[in-house]
Formats: C-alpha cells, structure tokens, sequence
C-alpha cells in the first residue's frame, strides 16, 4: 500500500504549490463483496479550507469519510493527514491524529446512555484534562452556540428530535476544538431557518478555530454558503472539483444536472416503475 | 445428474464447515483482542462498578430461586429414588455434591446467560447499528476497552459469587425438605452436610462460574459488537448469543468436571 505511485490524477486538476494538504486522498478503492462503492478517489483538502463533497444518494460519501477515519479498511489507495499515511500509522499515533478530527456522524450518533452534555463533553470527560464541572460548563457553552438551552442538557438522546439530536451531534463534534472537522450531512432534518444557523455556525466555528472542515451535504443552498470548494462524487470518483462561482458557471453536464436537480440529464436514477 | 446434486451436497458441507472456522477463528480474535485490551489503560472503574452490579446484584433472584428448588428437588429424589438411601447421611451428602459440583454452577451459567447475554448483545448491537461504536473511535476511546474489558471482567468476578450463594441457598434447600418434609432431624442432617462438605467441591463449582462468566459475556459482547442489519440483525445476534453460550456452557461443564475429578 506504501508504494502506491504518487497520485494518478484522473480527471481532476491539482494545483502542486508549496504548500501540504492537510488531508490527501490518493486513488481510494472500496468495495462490500462485489458491490464497488470507490473507484479511485483523489482529493486534496487545503489546510483552513472548507471542502464540500456533493453527489448522490448511495454514492459513497459517507463511506469516504469512514475510510479516512480508519473506521473502514479502503481496499486500495493512500490517505495522507498532514503528510503521515494513515496505513503506516501504529495505534497510538493513529489515536492522536484521531483527537485531532471531530466527526458528525449522519445518525448523529449519540451515546443514549449518557446525557447530552456527557455527549457533548465525552472527549473531555475521557481525557480528563478538565474538571466534571469545567467540562459541563464547556458542554452547556457548546450547546448554546448549537442554539440548544439548559434545560435540553440533562436530558437523555432518546427524548430529543431528530433535528435536536443532529445539533447535540454538532456540539459534539466541535467540543474539543478539532483542527479538522468532518459533518456528514449537517442540515438534513431541519427547517430552513435553523439550516441556515447551522450554516452560519459552521461558517464561524471553522473561521474561529481555523479548522479544516470536510462537508457532506445534497443541501445546494448549505453547500453555496459553507464552502470554499465543492467536489462532486459520482461512480466511486471525483468527477469535478471547483470554487461556489465556478459551479454556477461550469459546462459539466452532470454538476448541472445535480445543482438543477433535474431527473432529466446524464444521472439516471435506477428506479424500476 | 446424480453427481451435480451430490456436488451440491458437497459444496453445502463444505460452506457449513468453512463458515463454523470462520466464527471460531473471529470469536478467538475477539477474545485475544480483549484480553490483550485488559491490560491497557485506561481502566474504567465506572463502567466496571455498574457491570458488576447489573451481573451479580440484579441477577440474585433468579439465581437464588433457581439453586433454591433445585436443592429441594435433589433431596426429594434421592429420598424417594433410591429407598436405600433414605436416611440424613446419603440424602444430606448427594443434596450437597450435587448442587455445588454441578447445579449451582449450571443453573447460574444458563440463567446468567439468559438475562446478561441476551442484554449485552442487545445493547452491543444497538450501537453498532446506530454507529455508537464508530462514534467511540472517532472521539479516541477504544471500544474494547470502554465497552468489552468491563463487561468481560464484571461476568469473571460475578458468577463465582453468585455460585457460592447459590450453594448456599440450594443447600438450604435440600433441608427444608430434609426437614419440614421428609422430618429428618435436623441436627443430625446439618452434621452430616458438615461433615461431607469438601472445598475442592466448593472450589471446582466457582472455578467452573468464572469460566461460563467468560463465556457468556465474551459471547454476548462478540455478537453484538459484529451485529449488522437494523433492528432484525439485533435480534438475530441476541438469539445467537444466548443459545451459543448456553451450549458452550454446557460442553465446558464436561471438560471442567473431567479436568477436576477423573483425572
Ligand atoms: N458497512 C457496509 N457494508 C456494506 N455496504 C455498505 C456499507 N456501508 C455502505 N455500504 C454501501 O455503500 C454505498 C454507499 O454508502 P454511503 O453511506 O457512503 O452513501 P452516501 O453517499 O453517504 O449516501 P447518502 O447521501 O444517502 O447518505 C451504499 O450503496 C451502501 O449500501
Ligand atoms: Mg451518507
């Protein structure tokens, strides 16, 4: 896996400056049995910038976010962070670039044994590095910037909305003040307005932190307003990477296809009627 | 034709057996990769505190109730099974042999893995399929070690306890009916049971209960941590949890009574 040749490039146009990634997928293969999720995906995600993958449903994004979580094995292919390939990674070092992430999870992911502020201040619990009433503190700071009150902080997963829990899940994630934040699908399940405070929070949580944020979303007007990049995920690759006013003005008829979202075009949905 | 279908046959076999390799070689995977965690820090004491009480306090009754009327049901049949034997020395000694030998041990193994198995599973799979368990890894905590390690170590520490209670209570139980029905004389039966009583019997009984602790957490923790598929994956693995650790419970209790006195 280490002697993978660096980078074939397919179709997508890298700039080769100076300056490293901070998070480089090189040719990521995954497959479950003979289903192929991944067929080769290149990316690189700048250091402080905020990329957002679009595509279809069943495409593969969450996927690509396990792999480079090492929560999925990819079949082929190398993962950089900040340089260190993550297959050559051992346990501990893999654990310490892990402390470096924050991840919403689509399902949110709560742990429904633990109250809301213990999820929100799991890390930080574990680490010990506060006190239990500093890291409550923390945790019910978090939620306020999620625009959840107090009161919602005793509560139990289980007894919130589905909405409820996709912000508890974004406290979470954004807790420990990670360098790279992952959100997989932050606005599904909410009402326009509070999409749009998500929004606006992941515009300045990433600015205030300086973080490096991975976003997957189907949501055009979330991905307009969040990014800096949007790349486009389309049978296992990347099909086309660009800026917000590049998108509006690109020719590539599957990009237009999906920002239009169209049921005519190059994208045939496999449904049998 | 013949030969197709017997080709068949072959190829069934053949993936039935592969398969049976297959789990045992995960399920020892499993079980190094969790001995191997018990030995890594941190250690959470919390989580271990509240196993041991979901395992050993909230499975008294049942273990009490369980060793209880198969005390009573010892001495019943070997006062009216063998008439021979009719009297406070044979009945006291086979009520006390049998239940801390074999009874005790069994009875709180299959009903341990009933209760504790099926929940850990249940609880394992839930959140796997729900991702809790990707979601440990990404906030840097080992699941082994804060789900698995606890769990298995509670079930080690629990079932030798729950075993000498129940030695207790099914010892109990023999003289109530020793008794209350058969009107044995009391201190006759208790001196006898006394004199009977051997610590190797004792032993071997709780040595047996931490071995089907192992099993039946291992088991239970293993097929919810691999469950896959929603709400039918889960039930499916707490099915396969419970069965296989009853079985496995089951076959160790020979190979442990064989270890320990035909040898
Ligand atoms: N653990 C797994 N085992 C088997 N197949 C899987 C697994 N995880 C994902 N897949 C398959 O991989 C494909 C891509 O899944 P993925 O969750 O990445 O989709 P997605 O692009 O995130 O879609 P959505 O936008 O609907 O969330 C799907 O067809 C799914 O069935
Ligand atoms: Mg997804």
């Amino acid at each position: 896996m280490k002697l993978l040749p660096k980078a074939k490039h397919g179709m997508v146009s890298r700039k080769q400056s100076g300056e490293m990634p901070k998070l480089r997928l090189m040719g990521v293969y995954k497959a479950f049995g003979k289903k192929k999720v991944l067929n080769g995906v290149d990316l690189d995600v700048a250091k402080g910038e905020t990329l957002v993958i679009i595509g279809g449903s069943g495409t593969g994004k969450s996927v690509t976010l396990k792999c480079i979580l090492g929560l999925l094995q990819p079949d082929k292919g190398g993962i950089e962070f900040d340089g260190q390939n993550l297959a050559d990674l051992t346990q501990a070092e893999r654990d310490e670039v892990n402390s470096k992430i924050g991840m919403l999870f689509q399902s949110a992911a709560l742990f429904d044994s633990l109250s809301v502020w213990e999820n929100v201040a799991f890390s930080l619990l574990q680490n010990k590095t506060v006190s239990k009433a500093e890291a409550k503190r923390i945790a019910i700071q978090k939620l306020a910037q999620v625009g959840l009150n107090k009161d919602v902080a005793e509560v139990y997963p289980a007894d919130l909305s589905g909405g409820m829990k996709k912000r508890v899940g974004l406290a979470r994630a954004i807790a420990t003040n990670p360098e790279v934040i992952f959100f997989d699908e932050p606005t599904t399940g909410l009402d326009p307005i509070m999409s749009d405070v998500i929004n606006d929070l992941i515009v300045s949580t990433v600015k205030q932190l300086g973080a490096t944020a991975l976003t997957i979303t189907h949501d055009m007007n979330s991905a307009k307003k969040i990014a800096d990049k949007i790349a486009m995920l389309y049978e296992g690759k990347i099909i086309w990477v660009g800026t917000v006013k590049e998108l509006e003005k690109t020719k590539n008829p599957y990009v237009r296809q999906f920002v239009a979202g169209s049921a005519n075009g190059p994208i045939k949905m496999e449904v049998k009627v | 034709m013949k030969s197709e279908i017997r080709w068949q046959f072959v190829d069934k076999v053949g993936r039935v057996v592969l398969n049976f390799f297959a789990a045992a070689g995960r399920l020892g995977l499993f079980a190094s990769e969790t001995l191997i965690q018990c030995f890594h820090r941190p250690f959470y004491l919390k989580a271990f505190g509240a196993q041991l009480i979901e395992i050993g306090f909230y499975s008294l009754p049942v273990v009490a109730l369980t060793t209880l009327f198969s005390g009573m049901v010892i001495a019943l049949q070997t006062y009216t099974g063998f008439s021979s034997f009719s009297s406070e020395g044979p009945v006291a000694m086979v009520v006390l042999i049998s239940v801390t030998r074999e009874l005790a041990p069994v009875m709180a193994g299959l009903m341990v893995a009933g209760r504790i198995g099926a929940s850990m599973a249940a609880e394992l799979g839930t959140m796997r399929v729900t991702e809790q368990i990707d979601a440990l890894t990404t906030l840097s905590t080992n699941p082994f070690r804060y789900l698995i390690v606890p769990r298995v170590l509670a079930g080690i520490v629990m079932l030798p306890i729950l075993v000498l209670i129940g030695d207790i209570i099914g010892i109990c139980g023999g003289y109530l009916i020793g008794i209350y029905k058969l009107e044995f004389n009391a201190s006759t039966y208790l001196m006898n049971t006394w004199t009977y009583l051997q610590a190797m019997d004792i032993v071997s009984g709780m040595t047996k209960a931490a071995v089907f602790g192992f099993i039946i957490t291992l088991l239970g923790c293993y097929n919810g941590f691999y469950s896959k598929g929603g709400a039918q994956g889960v039930g499916q693995a707490t099915t396969n949890a419970v069965v296989s650790a009853s079985i496995l419970i089951l076959i160790f209790n020979y190979i442990l009574t064989e270890v320990f006195f035909a040898l």
